[in-house]
C-alpha cells in the first residue's frame, strides 16, 4: 500500500466511527435518564407526591456494596434480568420483570456482569432469605447450598471465645453442623460481612418503572 | 517443490539472506532494539508464568472452592482477575512490545532511535503492572472487566504506553522505501487503537462515571476491542510476516490483504455490544453489535484463505520450522474462534452460551490458540537473530508445542461443551440451579488437567529460553538452525 494518507484516516475513522455510534449516542439517549415514579402522566413527567424510582442506595448497604466490589463477586453473579422468554431469568424468580436502563442510573459502578457461575442477584433481596441465611451463607456455602462451588468467605467472620452471654449477632448454625465452632466458641460477622449481607438484603427490582411496568 | 526443504532451512537461518547488504542494514536494525526486545521477551516471559499460576489457583478453586479458601487474597474473583491482567497486560502487551515493535522496525528498515527510552518505559510499564496485580490481589480491584487494575497504577500503564507506542509510530515515520507490507498497517493502526480505547475506557467508567450502562456498553466495547484491535492485529501482522519470510515465497494475494484488513478495522470495533444481548441497553445497540459481529466472517475467510493458500503444499516445512508451527497452530485457531464467534453473537445461540462457561472457552480460545501461538512463534524466530544463538533444545520445543496445543485444545472442546450444556440447563426452569453446577463439574476439573499440559509447556519454553540466554555452549549458529525434524541431524543435538 502506497497511499499513507488514507491509511491514516482509515485507522482513524474506523474507530472513531464506533466511537461515535456506540459510545457517544448511547451517553446521549441513556446520559439524561432520570429517576421517576412507576407511573407518568400523559405528558410524560412524574407524578407528583409519589415516590422516585430507583432509589439511592444509602449507608450500610452502600459500603457492602464496596465489600461487594473488593470480593470481586461480579466474576460469577450477574446483576442483570432478561426479558421473559429470552432464557428463564424471570421463571427461576431473579426478578419480577426485566432490567432496564433506567433501573441502573443511581450506581456509581455498574456491576451488570457476564457470568452466571452463580444465579443472578439483581432481585436476590426480595427473595424469601434473611440475613441468618446470608451469614451462613457467605460463612460457608456448603451450610446451605450442598454442593456449590462459591468459595466460603469466613475471614469476614471472626470466630472468638463466648465471654459470659453469647452475642445476638452469632451464626446459628444447624444442629451438629461439621462447619460450626467448638464448644463454647461463636462466630460473629464483622462489620464488612453486616455490610455485604445488607447490600445484598437491599438489591430489590420492586418496583415499576414507566417502561418496565410489574405484571402480576 | 524438490528443492523445498533445502530453501526452507536456508531461509530458517538468519544468515540466509543472499544479499550482503541486506544482512548488514538488518542486523544493524537488530542491534538496535536487542536490548529493549530482550527485556520486554523476558519480562513477558515472567508474566507468562505468574498469570500460569494464578490461573491453576482459580481453575482448581472452580471445582474445589475450599482450596485456599482461608484468605482474601486468594479468593476466585481476585485469582481469575490477577491471571486475566497479567496474561494480556503482561504476557500480551510485553510480548508484542517485543516481537510488535522488532517487526516494525525490520518493515521500515530503520534503527530504533534511543531504544534506551524503550527500556526506561518498558522497566515503568512492568512496575505499574506489578503495583497494579498486587492491588487487585490486595482488594483494591475494581471490578471492571479487563479493567481490574486500580487507579494508582493505571496512570503509570498509560504513561509508558505512550512511550512505547510512540517509538513504534516513530520508526515507521523514519522508514525506508516507498511500500508499506501489510504488517505494518496492522502495527501501525493497533498502536494508534490500543491507547484510544484504554484512555477512553479509564475515563468513562473508572475516573468520571458515566451515567448507567454507558458505563457497561463502554466497558464491552473497549474489552472486546483490546482482543479486536489489539492482540488480533499483532498477530496477523506477526502471521503475515513470518509466513513468507520462513517458506521464502511472497503472500498469496495483496488485495486480500487489503481487504482483510480494512474489513477487520471497519467490522471489528462495532462488535463488542454482543456481550450485552439480552442487557438493559437499548436494542439497536445491540443488534448493531450482531451485525458487525456476523460481518466479521468475509474479513475472517479473507485472512484465512490468504494464509492458506500462502502455506499451502509446504506443510512438511510448516512442521519442520518450530516458529511456523505454532504460527499455522494459531492462524488456524484465528479462522475457527472467529467463526464460533460469530454464530455466538446470534441471538438464539446467545440465548444459550451467555453467562456460561462457554465464553470463558470462547476467549481463550482467540487469546491463548490464536494469539499467544502465534506470538510463541514470533519469538522462536526473533530470539536467534537478536542473540546470534540457536535454540538450545529441540526436544524442549516439541514439548512446548504438544503441551500447549493439547492443554489448549482440550480447554476449549471442555468448558465449550460444558458451557452448552450450562447454558441449556439454565434456561430450563424446572432443573434446579445446584444440579446446573455440579454438571459443570467434570468439565472444570477436565480445565485444570488442560492448566497442567499448558503449565508443563510453559516451563519448557522458559527453561529453553534462559538456556539459551544465559548458556554460552549454546552457540550453535554454524551447525544452522535448531529445526523439528527427527531425521534432520540439526535438530537432534
Amino acid at each position: 500500500m502506497k497511499n499513507l494518507p488514507l491509511l491514516f484516516c482509515g485507522i482513524f475513522f474506523a474507530l472513531a466511527f464506533s466511537f461515535t455510534g456506540l459510545i457517544l449516542s448511547s451517553n446521549i439517549q441513556l446520559g439524561s435518564l432520570t429517576q421517576t415514579t412507576e407511573t407518568e402522566d400523559e405528558n410524560g413527567n412524574p407524578l407528583e407526591g409519589e415516590p422516585l424510582f430507583p432509589m439511592q442506595s444509602v449507608g450500610l448497604a452502600q459500603q457492602g456494596k464496596q465489600v461487594y466490589i473488593e470480593m470481586g463477586c461480579i466474576y460469577c453473579h450477574t446483576q442483570q434480568v432478561r426479558r421473559a422468554g429470552f432464557g428463564a431469568d424471570i421463571d427461576r424468580n431473579w426478578g419480577p420483570r426485566q432490567s432496564v436502563a433506567r433501573d441502573y442510573i443511581m450506581q456509581d459502578r455498574v456491576l451488570l456482569g457476564t457470568m452466571r457461575t452463580g444465579p443472578d442477584l439483581m432481585h436476590v433481596g426480595g427473595r424469601p432469605l434473611n440475613a441468618d441465611w446470608h451469614h451462613l451463607h457467605l460463612y460457608n456455602p456448603q451450610i446451605t447450598s450442598k454442593g456449590s462451588n462459591m468459595p466460603p468467605f469466613a475471614f469476614l467472620y471472626e470466630t472468638r471465645k463466648i465471654d459470659g452471654e453469647p452475642s445476638a449477632d452469632a451464626l446459628q448454625f444447624p444442629p451438629n453442623s461439621e462447619y460450626g465452632p467448638e464448644g463454647g466458641y461463636e462466630v460473629v460477622p464483622t462489620r464488612r460481612a453486616e455490610a455485604l449481607v445488607e447490600y445484598l438484603l437491599s438489591l430489590k427490582l420492586n418496583y415499576s418503572l414507566p417502561e418496565a411496568q410489574i405484571v402480576e | 517443490m524438490s528443492n523445498a526443504p533445502q530453501s526452507n532451512s536456508q531461509s530458517v537461518s538468519p544468515y540466509s539472506s543472499q544479499n550482503a547488504a541486506v544482512r548488514a542494514e538488518l542486523s544493524e536494525i537488530d542491534a538496535s532494539i536487542r536490548s529493549s526486545a530482550i527485556f520486554f521477551t523476558i519480562s513477558a516471559i515472567f508474566w507468562l508464568l505468574a498469570g500460569t499460576v494464578f490461573a491453576l489457583i482459580a481453575a482448581y478453586k472452580a471445582h474445589e472452592p475450599s482450596f485456599m479458601g482461608d484468605s482474601a487474597l486468594t479468593t476466585f474473583g481476585r485469582m481469575r482477575s490477577a491471571h486475566l491482567n497479567a496474561m494480556a497486560l503482561g504476557w500480551g502487551n510485553n510480548i508484542i512490545f517485543a516481537v510488535g515493535l522488532w517487526i516494525m522496525a525490520r518493515l521500515c528498515r530503520s534503527p530504533i532511535r534511543h531504544g534506551g527510552v524503550l527500556l526506561i518505559a518498558g522497566a515503568f510499564w512492568n512496575i505499574g503492572l506489578t503495583l497494579g496485580i498486587g492491588g487487585i490481589i490486595a482488594g483494591d480491584i475494581t471490578s471492571v472487566e479487563w479493567l481490574e487494575i486500580p487507579h494508582y497504577a493505571t496512570p503509570l500503564l498509560a504513561i509508558s504506553y505512550a512511550l512505547i507506542g510512540v517509538w513504534g509510530i516513530v520508526a515507521f515515520k523514519f522508514r525506508k522505501g516507498e511500500h508499506v507490507y501489510v504488517s505494518q498497517w496492522y502495527i501501525l493502526a493497533a498502536l494508534f487503537w490500543f491507547p484510544w480505547l484504554y484512555v477512553i475506557a479509564q475515563v468513562m467508567i473508572i475516573w468520571f462515571p458515566a451515567r448507567g450502562v454507558v458505563q457497561s456498553v463502554t466497558n464491552w466495547w473497549f474489552a472486546h476491542n483490546v482482543l479486536g484491535l489489539w492482540l488480533t492485529p499483532m498477530a496477523l501482522a506477526t502471521a503475515y510476516y513470518l509466513i513468507p519470510k520462513v517458506l521464502g515465497r511472497p503472500i498469496y494475494s495483496y488485495y486480500l490483504s487489503v481487504l482483510g484488513f480494512w474489513a477487520l478495522a471497519i467490522f471489528y470495533n462495532w462488535a463488542g455490544v454482543h456481550h450485552l444481548i439480552g442487557g438493559p441497553i437499548p436494542v439497536w445497540l445491540i443488534s448493531a453489535g450482531i451485525v458487525a459481529s456476523v460481518m466479521m466472517v468475509i474479513p475472517v475467510i479473507v485472512v484465512g484463505l490468504n494464509h492458506h493458500m500462502s502455506v499451502v503444499g509446504l506443510h512438511k516445512e510448516v512442521w519442520r520450522s518450530p516458529t511456523l508451527r505454532f504460527v499455522v497452530f494459531g492462524a488456524i485457531s484465528y479462522t475457527l474462534v472467529s467463526l464460533i464467534g460469530s454464530a455466538m453473537a446470534v441471538r438464539s445461540v446467545n440465548e444459550i452460551t451467555h453467562f456460561t462457561h462457554f465464553t470463558v472457552g470462547h476467549a481463550h480460545h482467540g487469546v491463548y490458540a490464536f494469539f499467544t501461538m502465534i506470538m510463541f512463534g514470533g519469538v522462536y524466530y526473533m530470539m536467534p537473530r537478536l542473540l546470534n544463538r540457536e535454540w538450545p533444545s529441540a526436544p524442549l520445543i516439541k514439548l512446548h508445542f504438544w503441551g500447549s496445543a493439547i492443554g489448549i485444545t482440550v480447554m476449549v472442546v471442555a468448558l465449550q461443551i460444558g458451557g452448552w450444556i450450562q447454558g441449556v440447563e439454565m434456561n430450563n426452569a424446572e432443573i434446579p440451579f445446584l444440579e446446573i453446577v455440579q454438571n459443570t463439574m467434570p468439565w472444570l476439573q477436565a480445565r485444570t488437567v488442560s492448566g497442567l499440559f499448558l503449565t508443563v509447556g510453559h516451563i519448557a519454553f522458559a527453561v529453553n529460553f534462559f538456556w539459551m540466554l544465559f548458556a554460552a555452549g549454546a552457540v550453535r549458529a554454524k551447525q544452522g538452525p535448531t529445526l523439528l525434524d527427527s531425521t534432520s541431524k540439526e535438530g537432534a543435538a
